[in-house]
């Protein structure tokens, strides 16, 4: 006698403790198992692009922070270099150098957040987390001793900085680098070999290769599904190609290897801030740009490796203080493109594990 | 460094496969008809020497007279990039065929499009809205929206 | 082994009320409100303990604005949910929901009955004390189920199949597991297995011990197996839709089990309220913490497993090391009723050492994706 059975749909999100904001997934359950899964997008959409085109080239730089709002730099350093390559504008040497210090640090603060959260989801009673953000804190005060804030920070413009960094951030910064690998190994005694969590994460929410590039993932997402593509070394910006770093890489394409791949990354992170530290020249932060930036007709496509991935800025001018249209490149929202074809099969616990090992920002994904 | 290959060559080779099929090339970008994009995109995504097996991204412009979408194609391979347009001149119903079969990073990137900027996307397997809820009335990213 | 010559044969010891005024009721009255002054009050230390114990493993402080060192949080918070309102969900079943909290809550209390705070000292010394346990500890998954169905909210019916398909996997190992104990001392009664604990059993059964303690953590939820809690998934499981009084016996019941797992395994393995200099009950109590801490501790470091693998660490895990433990132990036991105790520490533990490498060396957790 077949035993008769029932799926039954439920919501998980838009307001739940693991969607990393307002994320909602309509999962239809067989018992534990997702039978199928829906995303539903658009809870914090702002309409960032629209609001863009009513502000001046400057006033964008705001509004960047508040995509990603756990990576405000990177999201600053693509608007600008954007900006920048729209209307031919090229930084000061020492901006660059700074520009990379910044990304990186920025990068670390966020994988910290990504790895902390992603443990989390496992279950972990947020021990992990609470590690994770004893040093993101460091980095927070570092940011807060150049812009004054500490989430959004606006502290990049077109052509370079607002100011100069204050003279205690490189001593301060060489502290925190001393100290970081220490920490990262901390975490590593923790997690690495951690019986539950190598149970949870190894082998399950397996991306593959293939489906990765086309599905346009891209970040550690793509670099843990085996592919070696990381815009700083594929198409360097800010002078990337003057440091010397590896692209760490994953086999299996698993939530663990995901999560390898971003403390890897932590660390190829930590050697280029000591390499761009030593080499950081003196000079000026910005290059004379006029008030109101202008830049001739035509269009811009600029990328970066974001921590989640590629963030790109498309602009467009009309010759106006304004831009004629902005898009943003949400490396966030298309990661997410396969969210489904890795979670049905799994079971619940998975969905949350497979979601948090994709590591979005909801700022980011609905802009 | 990605090599952003020039509409130009490209257009010269589509030129013997797809005769008529590009409206306008560049040394920054290539215009395709928008009928016969889903054809060149299929090409591109497999051709030898091509292998643009990314689409990096997709946006849509208004240029008032017309829509402009633009794709970035990123082959990963051999590490360059080139840029395909395609215009939309009916405002009240442009239409372009859906890329996603080719790749299924579209998914998403399209039904952006459709919802803020309204253009229809043929042959895409759950076009509906993904910010904007489903009886919003308008797009907000068309200019003549307020 | 010589602990217990007669093995049960001329041994009829009885469960006698005492010789008090007013007979067997002065004992029941005197002994109940010591039991819930008990749990109480160990429940609201065990708060604080775990809240700033767990602030440390955390690098931050916990509470410590209410009292000296945050002491009277737990009293605070008590205050604070008696005086919220209670919210009952238009489509609940609003019986079952209404009574959930009470069955739970009620038998989880009801153990600390044949829990011996010292010699003799114990509200009814049952011959068939564990045996009682391990029934009346299962009724509070009724509760539970009764909580999670009645809510009428998936998350909690979600959570509580899985406490349902838990505790049934779970109970074996910890009866064929306590069943060990059993032989060695040659009663059910706790306080006659105290008596016999002139060695704590936690050296002369490590393995029992150490299976009992994974599976009453897994049966009573904590972490790393509070499925059906785990706030990263369920949200907050079979209490989502619980407020004010009812959410705070759910509360309170959960830290009663967590104390009761820690006065049995205390009672059970590391010698009750036996020890030296101090009184027997600061003897027992100061075990209970320290069993406790060991929990809190767990809860702190390690992530949660799934339910496959929860299911699959009862099952290809726990059951047949703990029906090996049963048979090395009526070996032992019979086979030399004369060796000394002392000898069979480190025979026992090398066993269990062999066994938990081997099995886990065998065991794969959790199976993969289903087709669906």
């Amino acid at each position: 006698m077949a035993l008769k059975t029932e799926s039954f749909a439920l919501n998980i999100g838009p307001l739940h403790p693991s969607t990393h904001g307002v994320f909602r997934m309509r999962a239809v359950l067989d018992g534990e198992v997702i039978a199928n899964m829906e995303p539903v997008f658009g809870y914090l959409h702002r309409g960032i692009e629209k609001l863009a085109e009513e502000r001046t080239y400057t006033g964008v730089i705001p509004l960047t922070d508040r995509l990603d709002y756990l990576a405000s730099m990177s999201n600053n350093l693509a608007y600008v270099l954007a900006v920048e390559k729209l209307a031919e504008i090229s930084a000061p040497e020492r901006a660059t150098y700074l520009r990379v210090i910044l990304a990186e640090l920025q990068r670390i603060a966020s994988h910290l957040i990504a790895v902390g959260a992603f443990v989390n989801d496992c279950g972990a009673f947020f021990t992990p987390f609470l590690y994770m953000f004893r040093e993101r804190e460091k980095i927070l005060d570092l940011f807060e001793m150049l812009s004054g804030q500490r989430l959004l920070y606006n502290y990049m413009r077109i052509g370079g900085f607002n100011q100069d960094i204050p003279d205690e951030f490189l001593p301060a910064l060489q502290k925190f680098v001393s100290q970081m690998p220490g920490f990262i190994d901390e975490y590593d005694r923790l997690l690495a070999e951690n019986e539950i969590l190598l149970a949870r994460t190894k082998g399950v929410g397996i991306l593959p290769q293939d489906l990765a590039v086309n599905i346009s993932a891209s970040g550690p997402v793509l670099r843990a599904s085996g592919v070696k593509w990381d815009i700083r070394k594929a198409d360097p910006y800010c002078g990337y190609d003057r440091f010397e770093f590896d692209i760490p890489t994953g086999t299996a394409g698993d939530c663990y290897d995901r999560y390898r791949v971003r403390i890897e990354e932590m660390r190829q992170s930590l050697r280029i801030i000591e390499q761009a530290m030593k080499q950081l020249p003196s000079g000026a932060v910005k290059s004379t740009v006029p008030y109101l930036v202008r830049p001739p007709a035509g269009e811009a496509y600029a990328h970066i490796e974001a921590p989640k991935g590629e963030l790109g800025f498309y602009l467009v001018s009309d010759n106006s203080i304004a831009p004629y249209r902005c898009h943003i490149r949400a490396p966030s929202l298309i990661n997410l493109t396969a969210l489904r074809d890795m979670t049905v099969g799994w079971k619940v616990a998975d969905l949350i594990v497979i979601f948090g090992s994709i590591d979005i920002t909801m700022g980011e994904v609905d802009r | 460094m990605t090599l952003a290959l020039s509409g130009d060559e490209i257009a010269a080779t589509l030129g013997g496969h797809f005769p008529g099929s590009v409206i306008e090339a560049s040394k920054s970008h290539l215009l395709v008809k928008s009928e016969s994009l889903f054809d060149i995109a299929s090409y591109l995504k497999t051709a030898p020497g091509l292998d643009f097996d990314f689409l990096c991204n997709i946006t849509a412009v208004d240029c008032f007279d017309y829509f402009e979408i633009v794709y970035q194609f990123t082959s990963l391979k051999h590490n360059h990039g080139l840029v395909v347009k395609a215009r939309c001149h009916d405002r009240s119903n442009p239409v372009l065929p859906s890329l996603v079969s080719l790749w299924r990073g579209a998914d998403l990137q399209e039904r952006e499009i459709y919802d803020l900027m309204g253009i229809t996307f043929q042959g895409h397997p759950n076009l509906k809205r993904i910010f904007l809820w489903e009886d919003f009335d308008g797009h907000p990213l068309r200019k003549d929206y307020l | 082994m010589v602990l217990n010559p007669g093995l049960g044969m001329e041994y009829h010891w009885q469960a006698l009320p005492p010789d008090w005024p007013g007979n067997f009721w002065w004992h029941w009255l005197a002994f109940s409100v010591i039991i819930l002054a008990f749990v109480l009050g160990l429940v609201m230390g065990f708060i604080w303990l775990e809240r700033r114990g767990i602030g440390r493993f955390q690098i931050r402080l916990g509470p410590n604005r209410t009292g000296p060192f945050g002491l009277l949080q737990p009293i605070a918070d008590a205050v604070k949910v008696l005086l919220k309102e209670n919210i009952v969900p238009a489509a609940a079943d609003k019986i079952v929901h209404w009574l959930a909290p009470l069955v739970a809550f009620v038998p989880t209390l009801m153990i600390f009955a044949v829990v011996p705070f010292q010699d003799g000292a114990l509200l009814a010394d049952l011959n068939v004390g564990v045996l009682y346990i391990v029934a009346i500890s299962s009724i509070s998954t009724v509760g539970i189920f009764m909580a999670g169905w009645s809510s009428s909210n998936k998350y909690s019916l979600l959570a509580a199949m899985r406490d349902v398909a838990t505790v049934v996997s779970y109970e074996i190992p910890v009866v064929l597991s306590l069943a060990g104990v059993v032989l060695l001392a040659g009663s059910l009664s706790l306080n006659q297995i105290v008596m016999a604990q002139d060695i704590p059993f936690i050296l002369l059964q490590p393995l029992a011990f150490l299976l009992f303690f994974i599976a009453a953590s897994a049966e009573i939820n904590r972490t790393p197996f509070d499925l059906l809690e785990a706030d990263s998934e369920l949200v907050a499981g079979f209490h989502i839709e619980y407020s004010g009084m009812k959410f705070a016996l759910f509360y309170l019941t959960e830290y009663a089990e967590a104390l009761a797992v820690s006065a049995i395994i205390a009672t059970l393995f590391l010698g009750g309220w036996r020890g030296p200099v101090l009184p027997p009950w600061l003897w027992f109590v100061g075990k209970v913490v320290a069993v406790f801490s060991v929990m809190f501790w767990i809860r702190s470091t390690l992530p949660r497993v799934r339910i496959d693998q929860l299911m699959a660490l009862a099952w290809k895990f726990l059951l047949p090391l703990a029906l090996i433990n049963l048979v090395v132990t009526a070996v032992q036991v019979l086979a030399w009723p004369e060796a000394s105790l002392w000898a069979m520490v480190p025979v026992n533990v090398a066993i269990m050492a062999a066994l938990v490498v081997t099995w886990s060396r065998l065991l794969k957790l959790g199976g993969g994706r289903v087709e669906v």
